[in-house]
């Protein structure tokens, strides 16, 4: 396929393309300057936590990976393909690019097992009856098949959120976007949704995991981007930046979230 | 003091009525479907259709519509949608201009329960990789729907009040037999006002018991 021809820069020369690279990616809300300049490249089966103070951008970046956020300038491709603009193309690609929302986001008039059959059966076209087979596996893996008749809204936050990793799980993706996926919950429930972040992590899934939980970050990532007003200030691995930050910016963000 | 009732055909005239209200509110709720998805589309031209639709159609008199499709579509341009005898004509075109207008409030209602529908819900859905008919269909309207089903119960009471405008082209719904009954039996005046009054809230009523059932059990739980 179109892998090399469509690589801006000559930078990956063969071989497999990185399963994201973003170059010279730019964006802005209004005046806001949201995205400045980005480039990144994440291969295959890296797990990459994203940090940094709200207002970085980070999240921004996230979303940009599967155009839920158009960008100004610049390029972004997954699995060597660019973004397309609107249309059945960029479907096609966010099909294959899982994404575990902030505010989990299951289709509230569905029950837990049809949020996990819906893209299997709509996009997939796969039958209703091997869609839901797959659709119980993940929920099992994720510790919630006892709920998969239940509403959303008569699940807890951590099982909402385990459900949806299901549901992104079985459109069998390339990669997994997480935007938050622990900022909206109790603190008790927080733990259960790292957990199946970790194994997802553990099996090879490629990641990119925009989060405030530093422990998921020295525990499962391996690599880490901190982010400051629009910027990637450092990109390292987790020990060397909590051990030992280089700019200010690291410095003083790790003092104050480690201090409490 | 009813006796007179027994020489009319009441009943005949109140099912035109709920004829009329029936298929007019089928059509008007499928028009008005696609107006609403016309305006939250991502194609401009689509937007602005919706949008000038929506806003000239429903500034125009009911009146003014069923006789335009009388005077203008009918017999100006010769448009009789099928039908070959007059009294079919004249109720498929007071259909039709009933759907034309009506469709304008059922879009109304519609979008702004498309807008009580979380972003997160249509985002999720194109993040799956469905497209945009598909996040509209079987993600945003299903949950819109269900939050306005208040709002759409009144524009159906609304309609099957107003369907008493196809007297204006002859369409021989109860209206048009209550003229008829005024005239003949203006004795009883009260009394012919009072059957059709009660005639009209028999109809109505239930709509509203029955939709408020459920509206209640189908509300989304978030």
């Amino acid at each position: 396929m179109s892998t090399e021809a469509s690589g801006s820069g000559g930078a990956s020369t063969g071989t497999t393309p990185p399963m994201i690279k973003a170059a010279s990616v730019d964006k802005y809300f209004g005046d806001l300057h949201v995205l400045k300049d980005i480039n990144l490249e994440v291969p295959r089966g890296q797990v990459v936590v994203v940090l940094g103070p709200s207002g970085s951008g980070k999240s921004t970046l996230c979303r940009a990976i599967n155009r839920l956020e158009p960008i100004n300038s610049g390029t972004i491709e997954v699995d060597g393909e660019p973004l397309p603009a609107e249309g059945k193309a960029l479907a096609a690609l966010r099909a294959d690019v899982g994404m575990v929302f902030q505010q989990f986001n299951l289709f509230s008039h569905k029950s837990i097992v049809e949020n996990v059959t819906l893209g299997p059966v709509k996009v997939r076209k796969a039958s209703q009856s091997e869609a839901r087979e797959t659709a119980m596996e993940l929920l099992e893996r994720v510790g919630i098949a006892d709920q998969a008749d239940k509403y959303p809204a008569q699940l807890s936050g951590g099982q909402q959120q385990r459900a949806a990793i299901a549901r992104a799980l079985a459109m069998k993706p390339k990669v997994m976007l997480f935007d938050e996926p622990t900022s909206a919950l109790d603190p008790e429930m927080v733990q259960e949704v790292l957990d199946t972040m970790t194994s997802l992590a553990d099996e090879g899934m490629t990641m990119v995991v925009v989060t405030h939980e530093m422990g998921f970050a020295r525990r499962a990532a391996h690599r880490v981007i901190f982010m400051a007003d629009g910027e990637v200030v450092e990109d390292s691995t987790p020990t060397d930046f909590f051990t030992a930050p280089k700019s200010d910016r690291a410095k003083d963000f790790l003092g104050k979230i480690l201090t409490h | 003091m009813f006796d007179f009732l027994t020489e009319y055909d009441i009943l005949g005239a109140f099912w035109v009525t709920v004829q009329l209200t029936v298929y007019s509110a089928i059509g008007s709720l499928l028009w008005g479907t696609i107006l609403a998805g016309m305006r939250v589309s991502p194609v401009p031209i689509m937007r602005a259709f919706g949008g000038a639709y929506v806003n000239i159609v429903r500034s125009i008199p009911l009146t003014l519509v069923i006789i335009s499709m009388s005077l203008g579509l009918n017999q100006t341009l010769g448009a009789a949608l099928g039908g070959d005898v007059l009294t079919t004509i004249n109720f498929r075109l007071a259909v039709l201009g009933f759907v034309l207008y009506t469709s304008t409030f059922v879009c109304e209602s519609l979008r702004s329960g498309i807008n009580t529908v979380p972003v997160g819900q249509a985002e999720a859905a194109r993040a799956l990789g469905l497209n945009f008919g598909q996040v509209l269909r079987m993600i945003v309207l299903p949950q819109a729907f269900r939050s306005v089903i208040g709002p759409l119960t009144s524009v159906l009471i609304a309609l099957t009040k107003n369907t008493t405008v196809a007297s204006t082209i002859g369409v021989a719904e109860a209206s048009l037999l209550m003229s008829e009954m005024i005239e003949n039996e203006s004795d009883v005046i009260g009394l012919v006002f009072m059957t059709f009054a009660m005639g009209f809230v028999i109809l109505t009523l239930p709509i509203g018991l029955l939709l408020g059932r459920v509206a209640k059990k189908a509300t989304v739980k978030r």
